[in-house]
């Protein structure tokens, strides 16, 4: 299984994920520079967390036109899973490969803590190794992760069960307390239409191997085992 | 010539930052502030002649980079040189 991890000038999670994929997949993946104008073949594309050109303008709006991406977008739109963690969601929904908008969080501060997530949907390509409302625990570290998008996309995607994980309590509970950052219904990732495009606020590289404290986050690399060819 | 563009909030956009201007401005005792809301201004330099293709180009600029439509709105004027 081919997977890349593209790396734009400020990424500062891109060894991490490369780490997570490499212990969960058996090879490691293409490092794969923003200026580029091809991309390599890949099974599986990741955008990683950081802050691609200083967060400069908007989160990931920079990013999102980096020459690499006409390639990325391509193939998203062909069909090739793509996973955006953080920045990379960011980068995506700028890209409008996912709807929405990540906007300042409502505290106004950057937050980084371990949160409670519930597991809205298992039939992923991403997610299949977890159960269906499943409460796992992930890092998140952003200082504009607050989920944002009009009334009709939100009935949208709420209609079409493209919600991926919610923030919640320790016993799955969706509320305000569990909303670390004003996210619209607590929500903490999106998919696409295909369910093969998932944006995410949260770090599931940062949990993912015991002497990390945690591998909640491991299931999600697993998942794609199972599941991309 | 240069264009000058406001890129705003769309209303019902929830402005955390705005929020806290309006705190700050109550705390410096400046009453009657009822609302604030940030938006940014970007002032671009043209190498263009004409004011209906700079307005064109622009239009495009901020469509493509400078606003996100999701949830901003963007208003420019073209300024001859």
């Amino acid at each position: 299984m081919k997977t890349s991890v593209i790396v734009f000038p400020g990424s500062n999670c891109d060894r991490d994920v490369a780490v997570s994929l490499e212990q969960s997949l058996g090879t490691a993946p293409d490092m794969v520079w923003h200026g580029m104008t091809d991309m390599p073949s890949s099974d599986l594309i990741v955008l990683p967390g950081g802050f691609s050109y200083g967060d400069y303008l908007r989160c990931g709006a920079m990013a999102a036109h980096s020459p690499i991406m006409r390639d990325v977008v391509k193939m998203a739109r062909d069909g090739v899973p793509v996973l955006g963690i953080c920045n990379g969601f960011q980068i995506l929904t700028e890209t409008g490969l996912l709807p929405g908008v990540l906007i300042r969080n409502n505290s106004l501060h950057f937050i980084c803590r371990d949160v409670s997530l519930r597991v809205e949907r298992n039939d992923t390509l991403f997610a299949n190794r977890y159960e269906m409302r499943e409460v796992i625990k992930v890092p998140i570290a952003h200082h504009d992760g607050n989920y944002f998008a009009d009334d009709d996309t939100l009935a949208r995607v709420e209609g079409e069960g493209r919600v991926a994980f919610r923030y919640c309590g320790a016993e799955g509970q969706i509320d305000d307390q569990s909303n670390p950052n004003g996210s619209l219904n607590n929500i903490a990732g999106v998919y696409n239409d295909t369910g093969r495009i998932l944006g995410l606020m949260p770090h599931p590289e940062r949990l993912s191997d015991p002497a990390l404290g945690g591998i909640d986050g491991k299931g999600m690399f697993e998942s794609l085992l199972q599941t991309v060819h | 010539m240069k264009a000058r563009i406001k890129v705003t909030l769309k209303t019902g956009v929830l402005d955390p930052q705005g929020k806290a201007i309006k705190n700050a401005l109550g705390a410096l005792g400046f009453e009657g502030v009822e609302d604030v809301r940030q938006g940014k201004f970007i002032e671009v330099e043209l190498d263009q002649s004409d004011p209906e293709a700079a307005k064109t180009e622009v239009d495009r600029m901020c469509r493509d980079l400078l606003a996100n439509m999701v949830i901003e709105d963007y208003d420019f004027e073209i300024e001859a040189a």
